[in-house]
């Protein structure tokens, strides 16, 4: 892919094509909507590509910084509709209950996009910085981050004056002045939304082709080599961390007024999980496999799930097992095997994921 | 005095259950790297066993202690199919095993879902657990004490078992260094598949526990499996004893933030103290010695 960086970018430009221009004309308001909603995966799960395919880090948490985009952005549109009242869901619990605190600062606007970047860049930063210091991995950091969703899912559910609870933040009227039951105001919407899809393919395109895309492969593949070359893995890998939590709030954010509610069930451990089986479908560390795995994904759970939801969960098990076991790189990783297939082989470099672990066990 | 009695006891008896839910899950990730997040569906199948011996035998005085050994060997044997059919062709990826047994977890969470009814079975508690203890002016009920009684005898066999048999030697070698313990002519393999088994088997026992204290439903192993993973966590590798004290001490750490604040905001406040503990230790309360870079 870094040999020939025009078909990638070509590719990207295709997809901007059929995302913003073919979409919108061939597709009814409904299933522009859903798009809508899983471009919102989609850009989520170009992060979680950047972090675990690219990165080796198994970010089974990104339902935390989704939700923190989320509801950051639910709190404006809810107080932008309550306008200069308290929120209807709060007065039912207590007709005189003063608006929370930390509510307070969303009624501005631009302190809620401020918020959408800078919340999940500051949580991301420090926990990274924290657990990466430390040299917390693998599966450590995989079940750390996978808590920290559960937890914050419980809380929010807990929390029902302060944050909606279970039933969660809907019913919005207004999208920063624009009315939201509008067609015309959807659209502008769902083109944010593929747009801002659009960016972050190029951000990590950007980022896989530079010397810091070589730099977390070398991370990934073989931690304390890069170490003894005199890197830091851990700032290596605090920025590609940071940059996927700021991807997962920013998809959580315009998962709200495309969807029109947010609750702890869209963020919690098993909504965390449903993000991998997208990337994983896809091909962890390709451009474009996590994008295209999460929209799949979102479609299969849109439609089969709500028809067959006992079926939706054997396949979604089924496809965790058969993709991971069978074919670790994704659907995208298909071409080239049957490309390799045809042509004769050509001698095969070291894998160096097995020189990892062997060098892994050297130590232990 | 009630107020310190109260949560101490209650948190001793989620402690053992946490214990005894994380113990399996220590074995298998100590020796083997890897973490079965289908290690609480294993648990509900546990549970599940218990109800049909119930059906079978009637008698609740009688169906529990049978249900024992049921449950071991049944979710034992689930554990030892996993092993055979999926987890040993991913002997060199212990994350993508993580994501594997996920999806296993998923397709047993909803079979149990269309099996039995979804609001969940009841477990009937024998009569001999029905009365409660005295203790210091609180009445503490008898299966929380079972509870700790069960998990007592369970980490008693384990550790006896690890350390008198042959094969518990067998195993202790592995887990301290697998290349060297293939060179002596120990069969890691059948190891494995022996570790694997016994580990599921107490996920098993560990569910009947649960099935006298909570609900039997299919939801249930997913609210054990990150506890008991956090308690491995903060207890160290390969460690029995830093299990069993991390599993107390979050047992009661839950019940004191359970009694103070209330039951959701203290799962909460468990899990931040186990990362911050982790940003203290990472490598666990006891740690074996090594000259490991990591």
């Amino acid at each position: 892919m870094t040999k020939k960086p025009w078909i990638s970018l070509s590719g990207i430009g295709l997809f901007a094509v059929l995302l913003l221009t073919v979409a919108p004309l061939v597709l009814s308001d409904h299933w522009l909507n859903n798009l809508g909603k899983y471009c919102c995966w989609a850009i989520a799960a170009v992060g979680i590509g950047l972090a675990w395919g690219r990165g080796g880090m198994l970010v089974m948490g990104q339902g935390v910084f989704f939700a923190l985009g989320a509801y950051a952005m639910a709190m404006h549109l809810t107080l932008e509709t309550a306008g200069d009242r308290v929120p209807g869901f709060m007065v039912l619990y207590d007709p005189l209950a003063p608006l929370p605190m930390f509510w307070e600062p969303f009624r501005s606007a631009g302190f809620t996009l401020a918020a959408i970047v800078l919340l999940p860049v500051v949580v991301a930063g420090i926990l990274g910085y924290a657990l990466f210091k430390r040299r917390v991995k693998g599966a450590y950091f995989a079940i750390l981050t996978q808590a920290l969703a559960v937890a914050l899912a419980t809380l929010i559910s807990s929390t029902i004056r302060e944050t909606g609870g279970d039933t969660g933040l809907s019913d919005f009227k207004y999208f920063f002045g624009f009315v939201l039951n509008d067609p015309a105001n959807r659209l502008m919407v769902y083109l944010i939304v593929a747009a801002l899809l659009i960016v972050c393919l190029l951000v990590v395109w950007q980022f896989y082709r530079s010397r810091f895309g070589e730099l977390l492969i070398a991370t990934r593949d073989a931690e304390e080599r890069v170490r003894f070359l005199g890197y830091d893995p851990a700032n290596v890998k605090l920025v590609a961390f940071v940059v996927s939590a700021l991807m997962a709030s920013i998809g959580g954010a315009m998962f709200v007024p495309i969807v029109g509610i947010i609750t702890p069930a869209e963020i919690g451990a098993a909504a965390s999980i449903l993000m991998i089986a997208g990337v994983a479908l896809g091909g962890r560390a390709s451009l474009f496999g996590p994008a295209l795995g999460a929209i799949a994904v979102g479609w299969g759970q849109s439609s089969l799930g709500s028809t067959w939801p006992d079926g939706w969960t054997y396949i979604l098990g089924l496809l965790f097992i058969v993709v991971i076991l069978f074919l670790p790189n994704g659907l995208s990783s298909l071409p080239a095997r049957f490309m390799r297939r045809a042509r004769p082989k050509p001698p095969e470099p070291p894998a160096p994921a097995i020189a990892a672990v062997e060098l892994e066990e050297v130590r232990s | 005095m009630d107020a310190l009695i109260a949560p101490l006891l209650n948190g001793s008896a989620q402690g053992a259950l946490l214990l005894l839910a994380a113990l399996g899950l220590s074995l298998t990730f100590g020796q083997m790297g890897v973490i079965n997040m289908a290690h609480g569906e294993f648990l509900m199948i546990g549970a599940f066993a218990a109800y049909l011996v119930q059906q079978v035998i009637t008698a609740s005085n009688l169906s529990i202690p049978v249900a024992l050994p049921v449950a071991f060997v049944v979710a034992g044997l689930f554990g030892l199919v996993l092993e055979v059919t999926i987890i040993r062709r991913m002997y060199r990826r212990p994350l993508d095993t993580l994501l594997v047994t996920v999806g296993v977890g998923l397709i047993l969470q909803q079979a149990a879902l269309q099996i039995f009814p979804s609001q969940g079975v009841p477990v009937e508690k024998p009569r001999w657990l029905d009365g409660q203890l005295t203790v210091l002016g609180y009445n503490w009920p008898l299966r929380q004490l079972f509870t700790i009684l069960l998990a007592t005898a369970c980490v008693a066999a384990l550790s006896a078992w690890l350390k008198y048999t042959s094969f518990g030697r067998r195993i202790r070698a592995t887990v301290h260094n697998r290349d060297l313990a293939e060179t002596s002519g120990i069969s890691t393999r059948t190891i494995d598949r022996l570790t694997f088994f016994v580990g599921s088997g107490l996920a098993g026992v560990a569910g009947v526990a649960a099935s006298l204290i909570g609900g039997t439903n299919s939801q249930m192993g997913a609210q054990y499996i990150i506890p008991a993973f956090l308690v491995v966590a903060a207890g160290g590798i390969g460690q029995l004893k830093g299990t069993i004290v991390a599993a107390w001490a979050v047992g009661v750490a839950l019940a004191f933030f359970a009694y103070w604040t209330t039951g959701s905001l203290a799962q909460v406040l468990a899990f931040i103290l186990v990362i911050v503990f982790l940003q203290v230790r990472p490598q666990g309360l006891f740690t074996v010695r090594t000259r490991s870079l990591a």
